[in-house]
């Protein structure tokens, strides 16, 4: 049977007929829908959203050394978390099949930064599997696992953007009859104290000997011999674009793309008259290539910066034949048109925090989230953002390099419990006073609504003990704690105010749940009493896209209004009011 | 000596010949995308071909500008479609039809909803939206084979002003090579129950629309 699937449904899919049995993850685009798919076979699988990346992979190792076979999923900079067993993991080997599925974002769609994830490979010493379609999502996924299992190596399952989110078709299999758990004791091999890590140093080289020839031998690296003329080494989604601009040429399409197949590389290159390396980001490929002494093109004609494109690739290939590179221009049509870029939505609790703020002079340490929207006009009140937690920690050290303005820190629910908790930890311990704003909206909302420790509710569906921010707060040594509702525009403004003047770490706990996962209204729609309007604006600068502004002045859209009432609240003259049309 | 072929033959010697289809189907999250494209996407299914599909989650969800593409053939390759390379733009929000109009091939068939939302960088950045008529003279001039619908109105019409993406479906339709049976299928598998009889009329609707 066939079925349409996306890439990380296809990895889901993959994971339940390897006989997978614990998965575990944090949130992020383009990865979030793997765990999510994978829960869908409870009870057969147990899944769970982890505080972060580093438990997750924790929990997921565990899983495996006591024999189970475990994914982890996250995305590319969710690795850098989780780098510190990564690299020791390596070392220790694992026992059950154990897989990371670490989903790039070239391009940058939803993400802070690219980072090419086969670099981590090389840098652990372990394989890379890459899929370019739905399918080889699954089947990889599988290879992966079983691979993983007969070297005890943990594995990386890297896809990008595209290869994820794509929908094409799969074959559904069989499950493989899981593994029990059972954890046989020894210290040699799962204790690196330097007397018995030393040589698991030796074990991991050897290890990687023998998967260079799986590399060689496997099919999952293949030769496509076409027109001798030009040959094209790729992999990911960078080979379904190459084989639409260059239907004629051979190609070596690596799947397993570490350990590099060297001698599949030079049988390749002594076959065609000249070599091309078609890769989306880092020239991981085109770099052993050429210290493999053969000469080719690559980075030289396809560009490492963004997602590649078919019409990428064939401004590439006029390149490599010495033409002009003329890319497609933009529509003429498109000209002056009204950009769209995300925004809060109508009624997000966000956005009262964010009005409030604009009316003190503070800088404002922002962190990864729904919330990173507030750095946009007409809100403008996000100064920084580094990578989750980094919201908190760099108030305090903003604060101790002395900044003259009062410093704000502010990260949202899911990120506190992710790596906000130890640099409030900090701010106790070595005695700052940065104000630090927790968003509480109840999830993990810009990933597509997840659960984490404060929301009462596990992965699996099952309830469960809700964490307070606050209680956390003040375990860690913070005193001053105050709990605001975000849609009291007065007691945001009030409490944020009184907080920053004082001279004492404090932390504000925003509380109210996100209207897109409570899919419900906040309150009645408002409408504006144009007659009563003195055209002042106010309203505008929410940036709510319910306020419309249209000729006769600014006016609610009913159907996106949340009844949030904030703008009723700036409203000077009192001319907005509840109830939809008059 | 003759040979009698039934339908399903005859629909694989078609996607044998075809060449991949491309669509694009533009709007603004929330306006239900990446149904109409889950739709299109089962039809081709359905019918045997070889599909792919791409659409855009996260960051870009919050109320941006959103792409669904559909490629399906023979075999295909890449899930994205190229400039200059779909056959077939959809739109539910027709500023989004003008920003991706270079999406469409010359004789490609463009389906527009009247639809307009304000985006806020026209309310508090200064951004300028352009009026009905000057909008539609725009969408005139950037497709050759233009069919504007007030997809909202007809699907309100219909009880649900929700189902205006498949209105869009429906007028889309009439532009490719799949049989209304695949169509109509493809509808009961991705629809809930309880909105299927509003979907299934508001597709007839689309594709009756001249």
């Amino acid at each position: 049977m066939r079925r349409l699937m996306s890439g990380n449904e296809a990895i889901a899919r993959g994971a339940f007929e390897a006989g997978v049995t614990v998965g575990a993850g944090y949130p992020g685009t383009p990865s979030t829908e793997i765990l999510e798919n994978l829960v869908k076979y409870k009870p057969d699988v147990y899944c769970e959203w982890s505080p972060n990346e580093k438990v997750a992979f924790e929990v997921a190792a565990g899983a495996s050394l006591s024999g189970a076979r475990s994914i982890v999923t996250m995305k590319h900079v969710g690795l850098n978390v989780a780098a510190d067993p990564l690299m020791t993991l390596s070392y220790i080997s694992v026992e059950g099949g154990f897989v990371a599925c670490v989903a790039d974002d070239p391009g940058m769609h939803s993400s802070q930064n690219e980072q090419d994830t086969r670099n981590y490979a090389r840098f652990a010493k372990i394989p890379i599997f890459e899929p370019s379609d739905s399918q080889e999502a699954k089947d990889f996924l599988i290879q992966a696992i079983s691979i993983s299992e007969q070297f005890k190596t943990p594995a990386i399952l890297r896809t990008t953007t595209r290869v994820s989110h794509s929908r094409s078709l799969v074959e559904i299999g069989e499950r493989a009859v899981p593994r029990k758990a059972g954890f046989v004791k020894n210290p040699p091999r799962f204790v690196p104290i330097p007397v018995w890590g030393r040589p698991m140093r030796v074990r991991v080289e050897e290890r990687l000997k023998a998967l260079q020839k799986i590399s060689e031998s496997s099919p999952i690296n293949r030769i496509e011999w076409r027109d001798r003329n030009l040959g094209i080494i790729s992999s990911s989604i960078a080979y379904q674009y190459a084989r639409e601009v260059w239907p004629e040429a051979s190609f070596l399409k690596l799947g397993m793309s570490y350990p590099f197949p060297d001698a599949l590389i030079q049988q390749f290159a002594s076959g065609v008259s000249s070599l091309l390396v078609v890769e989306e980001l880092d020239d991981f490929i085109e770099q052993h290539v050429k210290a493999l002494g053969l000469s080719c093109r690559g980075r030289d004609v396809v560009s490492g910066i963004m997602e590649l494109s078919v019409d990428r690739l064939r401004s590439s290939k006029a390149m490599l034949v010495g033409r002009d590179a003329a890319e497609p221009k933009p529509s003429p049509f498109s000209d002056g048109l009204p950009p769209r870029p995300p925004v809060l939505c109508p009624g997000c609790p966000h956005r009262g925090v964010f009005y409030a703020l604009g009316k003190e002079k503070v800088v404002v340490t922002g962190d990864i989230g729904c919330y990173s929207l507030g750095a946009f006009p007409p809100l403008n009140k996000m100064d920084s953002i580094l990578c989750m937690g980094a919201g908190i920690s760099m108030a305090h050290g903003m604060e101790k390099a002395g900044e003259s303005s009062p410093v704000v820190g502010v990260v949202g629910d899911s990120t506190f419990f992710h790596s906000g908790i130890t640099g409030l930890l900090d701010i106790a311990y070595n005695k700052g006073h940065s104000t630090i704003i927790v968003l509480d909206n109840r999830t993990t909302a810009m990933t597509g609504h997840q659960d984490h420790p404060g929301t009462g509710r596990t992965l699996m569906g099952e309830p469960t003990l809700a964490v307070k921010i606050e209680d956390v707060g003040r375990a860690c040594g913070i005193s001053r704690v105050n709990v605001i509702n975000p849609y009291n525009l007065e007691e945001t403004k009030q409490v944020i105010s009184q907080e920053i003047a004082i001279n004492e770490p404090s932390l504000i706990v925003s509380r109210a749940p996100c209207p897109l996962r409570e899919r419900k209204r906040v309150g009645e729609a408002r409408r504006i009493l144009a007659d009563e309007c003195k055209g002042c604006e106010l309203c505008l600068g929410l940036g709510c896209p319910a306020i419309e502004n249209c000729e006769a002045g600014p006016r609610i859209n009913e159907t996106l209004c949340a009844g949030c009432g904030l703008c009723q609240q700036v409203c000077p003259a009192e001319a907005i009011v509840i109830g939809g049309r008059a | 000596m003759s040979e009698r072929r039934s339908a399903k033959e005859d629909a694989q010697e078609r996607v044998k010949v075809t060449e991949t289809k491309s669509i694009v189907l533009v709007g603004v999250g929330g306006q239900g995308i990446l149904l109409a494209s889950e739709i299109l996407a089962q039809a081709a299914m359905l019918e045997g071909y070889d599909v792919k599909t791409n659409e855009v989650h996260g960051m870009a969800q919050r109320g941006g500008s959103v792409m669904a593409q559909i490629r399906y053939g023979k075999e295909v390759k890449s899930p994205l479609v190229s400039r200059n390379g779909a056959h077939i733009l959809g739109s539910l929000e027709k500023v989004e039809a003008l920003r991706f109009s270079d999406y469409i091939r010359p004789d490609g068939l463009a389906v527009v909803s009247t639809q307009a939302i304000m985006p806020v960088t026209v309310s508090s950045g200064g951004a300028r939206y352009p009026e009905d008529a000057e909008a539609e003279a725009l969408l005139r001039r950037a497709f050759a084979r233009l069919v504007y619908i007030d997809a909202a109105r007809v699907a309100a019409d219909l009880g649900d002003i929700r189902a205006a993406n498949i209105v869009i479906l429906g007028a889309i339709s009439n532009g490719l090579d799949l049989p209304l049976l695949a169509w109509e299928k493809a509808i009961s598998l991705c629809v809930k129950e309880k909105f299927l009889e509003t979907n299934r009329r508001a597709f007839a609707a689309g594709r009756n629309y001249l």
